[in-house]
């Protein structure tokens, strides 16, 4: 092993050489910075590192598993966005208003990752309050996809996507409200997944749209994956929407064959506007699901063209309502100038959010104003509702939905310029799922002509991520792209 | 046009939003396109469909009422931008 660069590994392998003592996590983590030293100038993954810290967790984590005590992420080191609490390092979201908030206390799924020994290297990069499909709207540095330098990563957790497919960390955490995992997992060639809604729980993370939000992994493949997802799932008495079912072995999910399986294609999924690239893709995906054994069927989710519109209504809403508490009193960026508690509200806000946020605020602010809550949210609300019955009906009659992620692969920073609602119908294939809390996946399965990854989406009933990671699985072992790793010089 | 400068000038008010009036402008022309797309959902009739506001159906989610640790002062007057022995500081509303 003394030749290898250990940054390299997957999660699972790095932890079998842990576990067999070839490698210490002081070695591994090492690597990783080293990794993070050579690509980070030209990735841009992260807001905050902690070296240091890094290194003494590693050493701990080395120090345990000498006792026998080692936990599940026992010295492995992972990127977490930058949405979720950590009382030893800042959190800001991507945004100005929050750079120098350091948490009073750690987000759940930050302390779950600590007590499975896990080496929190640093918080990645993120669109500023997880809104944005590019990362472009972060306040500090835009990433660039690992795959082609000046194309965007995705987003919102661009940083997390990009850290895991530059190598500069073996897995990471993200966070998706209408397609955040998903989309940039797809753009930069990984695995990402959206649990149901209450599978993980939600304390800790700095709020955007609260019925809609959920944290989830991101990681070199599948195995890695139903490892993190084994860790972060369960129920939180301190997120009173966390669901309280037990939690399966996830990785027990993985078996090698689709026996006995539908799976789901919907029609309106492959309308126009999809790159025919992309859909060579996906194509083939089905066809490798088929030849697992899978039954392939076609099924409709006619309400798909209208989830954009409930998104763009539902999701500002709930912005603009979470996003109130950004006031310059408690923490946060505050106008010291201000002469009026009002003035101070305005100019600390208005300094302090960056132009999408504010844009979100004001669309959110407008449809829960009197005389426009019934025409927009209301009405928002109620198509939500036969977007729900939509994947009631598709689940009974198949048990896994596949699709694209995104119409197009990833597109050059800047070419979608200042023309918002271009950049919300490219969420168009991922938002649904948040709006059904259902779980919903991104596999990698293929490349387009310039060399740019394409993933496949897979979506399930409540509750049955299995599914989705035994069919990802499925494609990973016969798309023949595993272990392809983006040339970074 | 679905909204104008003045509602979104109106609109930014409520949000405790200070606009400088070239964004005032640009905001507007943006948000009416959005306001334009979002009308598709008309095209639906929602007469006695349901409100969704929550995916899963959870009702109250009660806990038993014990007293526990909570955040201490200090803790959570560590990052008030403005602060004095256990209070926030802001600017003077009474005068």
């Amino acid at each position: 092993m003394m030749d290898m660069n250990y940054f390299s590994l997957t999660l699972c392998e790095a932890k079998k050489l842990l576990q067999q003592g070839e490698i210490t996590s002081v070695q591994l983590t090492e690597s990783i910075f080293s990794r993070i030293d050579a690509v980070e100038d030209k990735v841009k993954s992260f807001i905050t590192l902690d070296r240091e810290g890094s290194l003494v967790r590693a050493e701990e984590a080395d120090r345990t598993r000498r006792q026998g005590r080692a936990g599940e992420l026992g010295g492995l080191p992972i990127g977490v966005k930058d949405v979720l609490c950590t009382s030893n390092m800042r959190t800001t979201c991507g945004s100005r208003i929050l750079e120098k908030f350091v948490p009073p206390y750690d987000a759940t799924v930050i302390d779950k990752l600590n007590r499975a020994g896990a080496v929190i290297v640093g918080k990645t990069a993120m669109d500023e309050f997880a809104m944005g499909s590019t990362n472009e709207n972060c306040a500090f540095g835009v990433p660039e996809n690992p795959w082609c330098p000046g194309y965007v990563t995705g987003g919102s957790s661009g940083g997390s996507a990009a850290c895991v497919s530059a190598d500069e960390s073996l897995a990471a955490i993200g966070s998706d409200t209408g397609g955040s995992i998903r989309q940039p997992a797809s753009l930069c060639g990984i695995v990402g997944m959206k649990p149901t809604y209450g599978r993980v729980s939600r304390y800790g993370l700095v709020a955007f749209a609260s019925s809609l939000d959920q944290v989830g992994p991101m990681t070199k493949d599948v195995s890695d994956c139903a490892l993190m997802m084994n860790v972060i799932s369960g129920y939180d008495k301190r997120d009173s929407t966390s669901i309280n079912l037990p939690v399966p072995d996830y990785t027990a999910a993985l078996t090698d064959d689709l026996q006995g399986m539908t799976v789901g294609v919907p029609v309106e999924y492959f309308s126009e506007g999809l790159d025919p690239e992309v859909e060579q893709v996906v194509r083939s995906g089905i066809d490798m699901l088929k030849d697992a054994g899978a039954e392939i069927r076609e099924i409709s989710l006619p309400h798909t063209d209208y989830c954009v519109a409930v998104y763009y209504l539902i999701a500002p809403a709930e912005a603009s309502s979470n996003l109130a508490r950004y006031d310059g009193v408690r923490y946060g960026y505050r106008d010291m100038e201000a002469e009026t508690l009002l003035d101070m509200y305005q100019k600390s806000r208005s300094t302090g959010f960056g132009d999408e946020v504010k844009k979100r605020i004001l669309i959110g602010t407008y449809a829960l104003s009197a005389g426009y809550y019934d025409a927009y949210y209301k009405k928002a609300s109620q198509v939500r509702t036969l977007i729900r019955e939509d994947f009631t009906r598709a689940f009974a009659q198949c048990d896994v939905i596949v699709s694209p992620v995104t119409p197009t692969p990833a597109w050059k920073i800047g070419e979608k310029g200042d023309d918002p609602l271009a950049l919300y119908l490219s969420d168009i294939l991922t938002i649904s799922a948040n709006l059904a809390g259902i779980p919903g996946m991104s596999v990698p399965a293929g490349f387009s002509s310039e060399g740019l990854p394409i993933g496949i989406q897979l979506q399930g009933a409540h509750f049955n991520e299995e599914a989705l990671l035994r069919t990802a699985w499925n494609i990973e072992q016969r798309a023949g792209i595993k272990g392809r790793r983006p040339e970074l010089g | 046009m679905k909204i104008t400068k003045e509602e979104v000038a109106q609109v930014a008010r409520l949000a405790r939003l200070e606009l400088r009036p070239e964004e005032v402008a640009r905001i507007t022309s943006q948000l009416d396109a959005i306001l334009g797309y979002v009308a598709k959902l008309d095209e639906l009739d929602t007469q006695g469909v349901a409100t969704t506001t929550h995916s899963r159906d959870i009702a109250n989610a009660f806990r038993d009422d014990e007293v526990s640790q909570s955040l201490d002062h200090d803790r959570a007057l560590t990052n008030a931008p403005l602060q004095k022995g256990e209070y926030f500081v802001v600017p003077r509303i009474i005068t």
